[in-house]
């Protein structure tokens, strides 16, 4: 039996700001990752500029073989995780090898959802979460004239802009009347909506698919209104959800996700989860939430490593914003935080339409609740602390709402020091 | 660890500037050639309400959040310079780094299509050099802790001075600086007291030390190097001591050895008082300052004589070199130890640091250098050196200096000082440099 003291399971963004943590302060400690892609480490946020060319896959490598072999960390890819013995302490993976650990950390990412549309599962098609999916479509990518894209949610967007980029005709099917439902209000996506009608896209919203069809080089693709479209290539970018067969026969408690407290351990001992495979709190309520984005994976994984290396100058996590920077055909578009007012919340627009700039800024008990805006210069890092902090802004609340990019500056450089 | 330089920033200083901009002019020039201060890398933002100007600028971090956010790789923290560099080819504009970062020191410009940060000009900043305040500084210190860490710290870990103690970085950097080849004298004081003479019959030191009376130190070091040199041996006699065991109880045998210009390296670290036996008043306590024999009641308000300065005085010795330093200045200190470690192969170095003290002087340990750095710019404790048959050199502008305030206003024991007090003092720090002036052939 192979033995580890901490045992890390993905080594995405959480996995390795994990294990980055817990050698900050355990220089000894044996530390094992393992991973199931056979590639050393890379984002899957890269991957939609794979498909268009932009990135190179070799040069997106987020840590080299040298860096795990410095820092003493064995990382094991090609290889996943298929059964925690907890009990034991102890995991049994694909290859068949056993490892006993101390400390468990789960950072498995998410995969793609694919809905139970009748003929999809029989018809070719592709996701976006792997290198190897990437690789894929862009050979495909290559070969084909036209795509359908499922789904205008983050994945979707980006995956379409960029097959767009790579010279094919696109067309997005979306279920719900506007993109990025949940980082953006109606107003801020039909901005966005329109800068792809613009560049070529088509854009099906409020569209159900009921029937896709493999045909000879094509698939198509047919529509609750009856309408049939049909495209050389199929992306389904309809949602990520974690992948959890693993989990069979232990303690660990599962909503959407694995559920985590505010250190991130799961209800099972010396196990932690974090990152998109985690359910923890939401900030604005007391629930837990699915958070899917990058910048909470590696604050989550941050957290869970601290907890596990009792690192004493741990703060328990403050909950999940929503964020979204999203740039699109030279645009940008930015969310931290919620973007639809409630009632007790104080709602301030700007709205230049001439120039396609917005700003939504929303605040409660003089606390920034929320910010988007569309074309507009953004620290989208400042707006998260002043949200996190729940910095109160009485004193400066003009100032705020006429500048929130330099008072917000002013604000958290006056924190430093 | 590595040491990095950095960008300081003293945003009283940039507020007597009142939105002079230069900073941010002379980034945009040298990044991308326009006056637009959109371009700007840094930027100098109103403070709240009132408050001082704040910064927006890239801290170069050490566990840096951008990168952690960074899905392309774009972002690196270099090794060598510890600026964290952005590579074009590599970046696909998802602004994910602006996420991470905290003090706006990375974000996306509009014009360029891109996010910009800050990458110090290549260790020559455009910026610090167009600051007519003097608010910008680039602290180009790092070199020396990077230098020094190959060096061994010569004493023992753990000794044990107050928390925030200046005189344990002094004695620290001192010794590791001079070098194994040392006898080390530290009289009665903070420095042996600390344990750097040792308990129950072990050493706290690494080279030979003693522990001399407060009267006897350097004439003791002066025999013992006279017996090294007879024996053909080039060894470094070396004091660590206060300013009581140098200036009051020991200056007879001090004096003696300067006058005799002996071969020795007297080090003295001036906490302005007696402060390991409970705070007691020195010749060297600066007038006003509270102490426990200086009380401050109804009748007393502190101290009420003027400080002697023994740094002066021992420049009157006409020996090989005397100097003041500071460690908020570490780069002017190392230079000087270098010269006085030279200095003392010929004949007497004394140098003169001031050592401010959190415990006896009342403010927070993590203030120490932030109070040695105002001591130096009030000109309270102005910085120069002499080298025999010289005149004095200041090496550290006394012009513009802050008023004294600035510096008395960080130290609980000048908390009672009055109205005339206070002009007292100004009085005094301005009649000093003055004097010095006069050394160094100015005015
Ligand atoms: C196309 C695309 C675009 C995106 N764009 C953005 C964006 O713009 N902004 C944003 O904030 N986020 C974006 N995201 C989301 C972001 O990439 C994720 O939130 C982030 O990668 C989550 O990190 P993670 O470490 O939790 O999991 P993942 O990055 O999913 O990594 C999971 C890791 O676990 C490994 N693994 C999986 N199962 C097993 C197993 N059983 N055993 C062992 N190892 C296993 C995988 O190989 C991988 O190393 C995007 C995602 C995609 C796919
Ligand atoms: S950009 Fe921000 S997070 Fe990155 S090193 Fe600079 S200050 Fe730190
Ligand atoms: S904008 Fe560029 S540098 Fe910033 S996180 Fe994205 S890829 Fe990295």
């Amino acid at each position: 039996m192979n033995s580890t003291h901490y045992l890390i399971a993905g080594a995405s963004h959480a996995g390795l700001e994990a294990i980055h943590r817990i050698r900050l302060i355990d220089e000894t400690a044996t530390i094992t990752v393992v991973t199931r892609d056979a590639r050393l480490p890379y984002s899957p946020t890269i991957l939609p500029y794979v498909v268009s060319g932009q990135s190179d896959p070799d040069r997106v490598v987020l840590r080299n073989a040298d860096y795990f072999k410095n820092l003493n960390i064995n990382l094991i890819t090609g290889d996943e995780l298929v059964a925690i013995d907890e009990a034991n302490k102890q995991v049994t993976l694909q290859s068949g090898d056993q490892w006993h650990y101390e400390k468990l950390l789960l950072a498995t990412g998410a995969d793609p959802i694919i809905p139970p549309i009748p003929g999809l599962s029989e018809a070719s098609f592709h996701v976006l979460r792997t290198m190897q999916d990437a690789i894929n479509l862009r050979t495909h990518a290559g070969s084909a004239k036209t795509a359908i894209v499922l789904g205008a949610g983050l994945i979707g967007m980006h995956g379409a802009e960029n097959l767009r980029h790579a010279g094919l005709d696109v067309t997005i099917v979306e279920m719900c009347d506007q993109v990025l439902p949940g980082y953006f209000d109606t107003r801020a996506a039909s901005v966005i909506q329109t800068a792809f009608n613009s560049n070529g896209i088509t854009m099906l919203m409020g569209s159900r698919v009921v029937k896709v069809e493999q045909q000879a080089q094509s698939c198509q693709v047919t529509l609750e209104n009856g309408n049939s479209i049909t495209a050389d290539l199929l992306l389904v970018a309809t949602g990520v959800k974690p992948k959890l067969d693993y989990l069979k026969g232990t303690s660990v408690q599962v909503e959407e996700g694995i559920l985590v407290d505010r250190n991130m351990r799961t209800d099972a001992p010396a196990i932690w989860a974090a990152g998109d495979v985690a359910q923890a709190a939401d900030f604005y309520q007391d629930k837990k939430v699915m958070m899917g984005i990058l910048p909470d994976a590696v604050t989550q994984g941050a957290i869970a490593a601290m907890d596990m290396s009792e690192d004493y100058t741990l703060q328990p996590y403050t909950g999940g914003v929503p964020i979204n920077t999203y740039t699109f055909f030279g645009q940008q578009a930015i969310s931290v935080g919620q973007c639809m007012a409630d009632d007790q919340s104080e709602e301030l627009t700007q709205v230049d339409d001439d120039n396609h700039r917005y700003l939504k800024i929303l605040l409660k008990d003089n606390q920034l609740q929320g910010i988007s805006s569309i074309n507009e210069e953004m620290d989208a890092g400042v707006m998260w602390q002043l949200i996190l902090r729940k910095i109160d802004l009485t004193s400066v609340k003009d100032a705020f709402i006429a500048r929130p990019l330099e008072t917000g500056r002013a604000l958290m450089s006056s924190t430093w020091r | 660890m590595t040491a990095y330089n950095t960008i300081t920033f003293d945003p009283s200083r940039c507020k007597s500037c009142n939105d002079c901009d230069a900073c941010m002019t002379a980034c945009s020039q040298i990044k991308s050639g326009t006056d637009d201060l959109l371009y700007s890398r840094i930027k100098i933002i109103a403070g709240m309400n009132g408050s001082l100007p704040e910064l927006a600028l890239c801290r170069q971090c050490g566990d840096p959040e951008c990168t952690k956010s960074c899905p392309s790789t774009a972002l690196t923290k270099n090794e060598q310079t510890g600026v964290i560099d952005w590579d074009k080819s590599l970046c696909i504009d998802c602004l994910l780094c602006t996420v991470g970062c905290t003090y706006g020191g990375i974000t996306y410009n509009m014009t360029l299509n891109h996010v910009a940060k800050c990458d110090m000009c290549d260790g020559d900043p455009a910026c610090v050099k167009a600051c007519p305040s003097g608010a910008l500084s680039y602290v180009t210190s790092a070199g020396i802790f990077n230098d020094q860490h190959d060096r061994e710290d010569l004493f023992v870990p753990g000794l044990s001075a107050c928390q925030g103690c200046n005189s344990e970085m002094i004695m620290r950097h001192s010794l590791r600086k001079v070098g194994p080849d040392t006898v080390l004298a530290t009289p009665p004081g903070c420095i042996p007291g600390m344990g750097s003479v040792g308990f129950n019959g072990t050493t706290g030191t690494k080279v030979p030390v003693f522990h001399p009376l407060l009267t006897n130190t350097a004439s003791m070091l002066a025999g013992l190097k006279k017996q090294y040199n007879r024996m053909g041996r080039n060894v470094t006699a070396m004091a660590l001591a206060g300013d009581g065991g140098a200036g009051d109880v020991g200056f007879q045998s001090l004096s003696g050895a300067a006058e005799r210009n002996d071969q020795i390296l007297f080090i003295v670290v001036d906490n302005e008082g007696y402060m390991n036996t409970g705070m007691q008043a020195s010749g060297s306590t600066s007038y006003g300052s509270w102490t426990t024999t200086t009380p401050v009641g109804s009748e007393m308000k502190g101290k009420r004589t003027n400080q002697k300065n023994l740094a002066m005085i021992m420049m009157n010795h006409n020996c090989e070199y005397v100097a003041t330093a500071s460690t908020a200045f570490v780069e002017d200190y190392y230079e000087k130890l270098d010269k006085a470690l030279a200095a003392s192969e010929r004949g007497f170095a004394y140098l003169h640091i001031y050592s401010p003290c959190p415990t006896g002087w009342r403010f927070p340990s993590s203030q120490t250098i932030e109070v040695c750095r105002k001591g130096v710019e009030t000109n309270f404790a102005p910085l120069w050196e002499y080298e025999r048959g010289g005149e004095l050199r200041f090496t550290h502008s006394i012009d513009d200096p802050l008023p004294v305030e600035a510096y008395l206003n960080l130290s609980g024991k000048y908390r009672h000082v009055s109205e005339e007090q206070l002009q007292h003092i100004q009085e005094q720090v301005n009649e000093r440099v003055k004097t010095l002036k006069r050394f160094a052939g100015l005015n």
